[in-house]
């Protein structure tokens, strides 16, 4: 009604359209969710709910694969991404969007211009440091090389633009330090910003793949993403049987975050919106 | 360590002799630079080594024949040379171009629409949101095995679900002219919501004052869309094309979907110039080769971006 000027139709249709857009978005989740409860005889049966539903997928998870291992380091890992991450960038973030020092265009737009720096691009290179650095096979490999990536910045700066300056100068005036100006008044005010920032360098961390997969020598330090690969793709004869069960486990921590914080996190990703 | 270490001194050389109560106004404006200066210095130093000399090296590497991750051996333009006499990666480039022009647009026309759906403030809309945001949240990993499991020939869901509307009796994933096609949707459905949620932030800037003026002087809703809606996302635009189109070039969805679900395959068919990269590295251990390439593909970046900088004033999207 409100926003263009559209009437009862018009909304009904657009309904309609959410409706079965949705339901197609998540059909490939849905039957993910199904099939893992079907025996692996009817793991390819058309039928949405599994005619002899069976635990035996899980059960396998949970006997066959050492997966509380897997769980553990890949929690581990995008734990200590996110905490490292957000401590840097926020400061990183504040500095660029509060302070004042010769330079600040150019180290933000070099910052930026790294945003333009994919991983593929990187990843040959990338190998060859931090085999020389002597991180392969180690925790530090896998959790070093994500921590810094320029999305959190920009959108920690954008988040910090939008905290009112005028509190800040009151208490730099008051005589603190920019540390603790930072640290008692701006961080506070920007903290679901950070929360929503830590949100996304945590499922980040947690969906990483390539670099984990290419620095371990699949060892016993691979996290969840990189043993379903393993486990589907080079196990056993009916490589589909398990892959329900395991993308639902994989997926759990994932999904739990999301839709726990989804409010604040659409909204807040919505960036720039905090200002209005 | 070094971190610590260095804002010990660095507050000894610049903090100390002017810390005492009353500050100049020469002062405060120094403490300032040192605090912001230190604020940085851990950012900077990661993205300087994980992501600054990672490039440096990705130029220099190409210079150079590195063999069995052993011994580097100045070989001049060789591996340039090579390049472009290569019809794997000439065949790669062009697979590249093919996903490029489709997903850019096809992610600005999905984000936008899908934003345009659902950004009233009304029942469920937030429902609707969170679902066709939930691919996004999902590991790529996960999302390539389970569209593999969907588009399994014949009798996977997907499959069987499109020969229903006459697209049937095709394999999606062995097919040469298809799997690019399959590719490209499987990339779309996972990060359509992404943008959506980005354009929703440009349409939520924009004054709802403006939309009713335009109805008070009758336009309707397509014409409120062109002349109100399009020229104020202009900064969402330019944002969402960049990133759009550095993922489209060397995103890691790109990637990841490849190497898990055709791996180049069928016939080349789906051999981004990124997973050529990578199989040349790591499958042939060819360093040198493939930091040529990788190289080249930087340039490709550099050139886009360089262009929306100018447009964008060096990044300024919010126009503040």
């Amino acid at each position: 009604m409100r926003a263009a000027g559209e009437g009862r139709t018009g909304i009904a249709g657009v309904y309609f359209a959410l409706v079965v857009i949705s339901l197609l978005t998540i059909f490939p989740l849905f039957w993910m969710v199904s099939s893992a409860f079907k025996t692996g005889t009817d793991v390819y049966s058309l039928s949405p709910i599994p005619e002899r539903p069976t635990l035996d997928n899980f059960r396998y998870v949970f006997t066959q694969v050492p997966f509380l291992r897997y769980m553990f380091n890949s929690l581990f890992v995008s734990v200590s991404v996110t905490v490292i991450a957000l401590f840097f960038h926020s400061m990183a973030a504040y500095a660029l969007a509060r302070l004042r020092f010769p330079g600040r265009e150019l180290i933000f737009t070099l910052i930026f211009s790294t945003l333009l720096v994919s991983l593929p691009v990187i990843l040959v290179p990338l190998f060859v440091l931090v085999r020389a650095m002597g991180m392969l096979n180690s925790y530090a490999g896998l959790i070093i090389p994500v921590i810094f990536h320029a999305f959190g910045i920009f959108l920690l700066r954008q988040f910090y633009l939008g905290v009112p300056k005028e509190l800040e100068e009151a208490a730099y005036l008051d005589g603190a330090s920019q540390f603790r100006t930072f640290l008692q008044v701006s961080l506070p005010l920007a903290l679901p910003s950070i929360a929503v920032a830590g949100i996304i360098a945590f499922l980040t961390a947690y969906s990483e793949f390539t670099i984990g997969w290419l620095f371990l020598d699949r060892s016993d330090k691979i996290t969840l993403a990189m043993a379903i690969y393993s486990i589907v793709q080079t196990g056993s004869a009916q490589p589909y049987s398990q892959l329900g069960s395991l993308a639902i486990i994989v997926s759990i921590p994932a999904i739990a975050i999301f839709v726990l914080f989804q409010n604040t996190l659409l909204e807040r990703m919505l960036f720039g919106s905090i200002n209005e | 360590m070094s971190v610590a270490s260095a804002e010990k001194s660095a507050d000894v050389r610049a903090g100390r002799p002017i810390a005492p109560a009353r500050r100049s106004r020469l002062s405060q404006t120094k403490r300032e630079w040192v605090a912001a200066y230190l604020f940085l210095l851990p950012d900077v130093l990661g993205l300087l080594l994980f992501v600054g000399i990672p490039m440096v090296l990705s130029l220099s590497l190409g210079f150079f024949d590195v063999s069995g991750f052993g011994t580097y051996t100045f070989s001049g333009l060789d591996n340039y040379r090579r390049m472009f006499g290569d019809p794997l990666f000439l065949g790669s480039l062009q697979v590249t171009i093919k996903y490029v022009v489709v997903l850019v647009p096809g992610l600005y026309i999905t984000g936008l629409g899908l934003a345009l759906l659902v950004k009233r403030p009304a029942p469920l809309l937030g429902v609707f949101r969170a679902m066709l945001f939930l691919p996004n949240v999902i590991s790529l990993v996960v999302v390539a095995l389970i569209w593999k499991f969907l588009l399994v020939d014949r009798i996977g869901v997907a499959n069987v679900l499109l020969s229903k509307i006459g697209m049937g009796g095709r394999s999606w994933l062995g097919d040469p002219d298809l799997a690019l096609w399959a590719l490209l949707g499987v990339t779309i459905w996972f990060l359509m919501g992404f943008y959506m949620i980005i354009f929703l932030a440009g349409l939520q800037e924009i004054p709802r004052e403006y939309y009713d003026a335009a109805r008070i002087d009758g336009a309707g809703a397509w014409r409120s869309f062109w002349d109100i809606t399009l020229p104020l996302l202009k900064p969402t635009s330019f944002f969402v094309l960049l990133v759009s189109l550095v993922a489209a070039v060397a995103g890691p969805q790109g990637f990841d979907l490849v190497y898990v679900m055709t791996s180049g395959g069928p016939a080349n068919a789906t051999n981004l110039t990124t997973y050529y990269i990578f199989d040349q590295a790591f499958r042939y251990s060819n360093i040198g080769y493939a930091s040529a390439m990788a190289s080249f593909l930087v340039l490709v970046l550099l050139v886009f971006s360089g262009i929306l900088f100018a447009l964008t004033r060096g990044g300024r999207f919010d126009f503040d």
